[in-house]
């Protein structure tokens, strides 16, 4: 790694990389310009690969000396070995896939752990504008209208731990934080995490039946 | 301004010895070759450059006493001081291939035996074959580690050989606009290729180097290769259907349009400086190439303790020779073995030869992909 200026995590990225054990394997889906593979290799250690649609984000990954893939995730997931990660991370992008479940379930072949978190359709304020104003809620985290919006699903906190059993995953560890969305800070909330957290952040693994 | 001077090994080896994939022996094997850059201590700050189809050693720099205009290197866009392959870090190696006409022994070299010219005698070679005699020019130079092994095209090819040849010497590899497998498409290109060239009354079967060359058919040869290397939207952007130096058409066979002209001048040029035989050599060596079977096995890319190389693979949206699709397959091979491997897609109109184009993305990706490369770990703490 060259000559990266050391840059703070976003802060829904740092909870996540609190969660990675150093020197682990990690796939990194929708990976963006690489921070948090970035940030893990440098200070974990780690080994990772990224996955990212745009060529230019993927570009500036490869130039940060990052293994990227360019490509569509739910292509390039399919090629790995099985548990061939530790960890699979897929950060604010659950909401944007057309097959979430088809996705969760090639995650669980090729990683041991995923990693996913969402912004939380059932925040305070976006119920209360669906209630009072009777239009599609906007948010700082969901700024999009209805017809431009690359949100396609929909998922609240509580949507997601019901979809995860429901798939086969037992969910290892969750954090529920109230923060925006180029927000270096922000805060883990722990009462009425379902109504006060603007994203959720899970670890899951598969149950051992499944 | 870097100055560089081809230079030539040649190797004599026993007659019992064989050195071709074919099981055929070809003694002896001179190899030509230039290197820039300083080698370091450690002798491992070494970057192989494997030039394509119709390239030679001369990758950047010019010869000493030339201008930059007489003679550039073929990448020098991509290979100098503070350039991507940067000649203040890296020591760059460049050979020209076996089978070629540009130094390296080919079928326009001397027989031994005869004191002719091989002609059709010259043994078929393959890429492998190639790689096997960069690898005895390494060898002399006394480097066992590549920090990376870089080329595009025919020149990709070599790097997916080194790879499964020498897996335990390449630290990382860059195959660029290149594929796994020559495609039905492609070898269907390089046998038009080759018929033109026989087809022409003075190629006498090969045996031409004491009379007239087959000129005419190498130059038509050459014309099918530009059609292969450019690509619809290069050819509507750079010719359409705009005339040469005429008004309106000329009625006859003449060359009406700029394309036609084109074609023509690559032609012409490139028998000026090119032998046919080669052309036929090289092109079965590429339609021969296959390594889908052994890039899907997971031993053969990495060496005895496991380690295996770092990939970066790169594909042109517009090259119709190698399209995207056969990067992508190689990409999902490696994946599949387990190999560290980055893949980025970029977009141009020019084709093919993209990569010969300078183009501040290509130099970014491979500059950062280099940096990126860990030094070898010397000790353990």
């Amino acid at each position: 790694m060259a000559s990266t200026p050391p840059r703070q995590l976003r802060f829904d990225l740092a909870v996540i990389a609190s969660w990675i054990k150093p020197g682990a394997h990690i796939l990194d889906l929708g990976c963006g310009k690489g921070d948090l593979l970035a940030w893990l290799k440098e200070h974990k250690n780690i080994h990772g690969t990224g996955i990212e649609q745009d060529k230019e984000k993927a570009a500036s990954c490869i130039e940060r000396g990052l293994s990227v893939l360019q490509g569509d995730l739910k292509d390039e997931v399919m090629d790995y070995p099985n548990e061939y990660f530790d960890v699979v991370i897929l950060s604010q992008t659950l909401q944007q896939v057309y097959q979430p479940d088809k996705l969760l379930k090639s995650l669980a072949r090729i990683g041991k752990q995923v990693i996913v978190s969402f912004p939380n359709f059932s925040h305070l304020s976006i119920r209360l504008q669906l209630l009072f104003k009777g239009q599609a809620p906007k948010s700082r985290q969901l700024p999009y209208s209805w017809y431009d919006t690359p949100n396609i699903r929909i998922i609240t906190l509580e949507d997601f731990r019901r979809f995860s059993k429901d798939v086969g995953y037992k969910i290892v560890k969750e954090c529920a934080i109230n923060t925006h969305d180029h927000d270096r800070s922000g805060k883990i909330v722990t009462f009425f995490s379902n109504l006060r957290a603007t994203y959720g952040v899970f670890l899951i693994e598969k149950t051992k039946s499944s | 301004m870097l100055t560089v001077r081809k230079e030539y090994l040649t190797i004599t080896s026993p007659e019992t010895e064989q050195l071709l994939d074919s099981g055929l022996s070809l003694s002896p094997v001179t190899i030509a070759y230039e290197t820039s850059g300083t080698l370091n201590e450690a002798r491992d700050n070494v970057i192989l450059i494997c030039h394509a189809f119709s390239g030679d050693s001369h990758v950047a720099g010019v010869y000493e006493g030339e201008s930059e205009r007489q003679h550039p290197g073929w990448w020098d866009c991509m290979v100098g001081p503070g350039k991507g392959i940067d000649t203040n870090l890296y020591f760059i190696v460049c050979c020209n291939i076996l089978g070629s006409c540009m130094g390296s022994t080919g079928p326009s070299s001397i027989n031994p035996e005869t004191r002719k010219p091989y002609g059709l005698d010259f043994p078929m070679v393959t890429i492998g074959d190639m790689v096997n005699s960069q690898k005895k020019v390494l060898e002399h130079l006394n480097i066992q580690q590549l920090h990376s092994v870089i080329g595009g095209s025919v020149g990709g090819m070599q790097v997916l050989e080194w790879c499964v040849r020498y897996p335990q010497m390449v630290r990382s590899a860059v195959p660029i606009a290149t594929t796994m497998r020559h495609s039905a498409l492609a070898i269907a290109f390089n046998e038009v290729a080759r018929q033109a060239i026989m087809a022409d009354p003075n190629w006498n079967k090969g045996n031409y180097y004491h009379s007239s060359y087959p000129d005419l058919g190498l130059a038509v040869a050459r014309m099918i290769g530009h059609i292969t290397y450019l690509s619809d939207d290069a050819m509507r952007r750079k010719f359409g259907r705009n005339l040469q130096d005429k008004e309106d058409f000329s009625f006859n066979f003449d060359a009406d349009f700029q394309v036609e002209s084109y074609l023509h001048y690559q032609g012409t040029k490139f028998a000026k400086r090119f032998d046919a035989n080669s052309v036929l050599y090289i092109t079965k060596a590429a339609d021969y190439f296959d390594l889908a079977d052994t890039v899907n096995t997971r031993e053969s890319l990495q060496d005895l303790t496991g380690s295996h190389s770092k990939f970066l693979v790169i594909s042109y949206t517009s090259d119709w020779l190698y399209p995207t699709y056969q990067a992508k397959e190689l990409v999902q091979a490696l994946k599949r073995t387990g190999q560290d491997v980055s893949f980025c897609e970029i977009e141009a109109d020019c084709g093919h030869d993209a990569f010969l184009i300078p183009d501040a993305r290509l130099t970014k990706l491979i500059r950062g992909f280099l940096n990126g490369i860990d030094a070898p770990q010397t000790t353990t703490i």
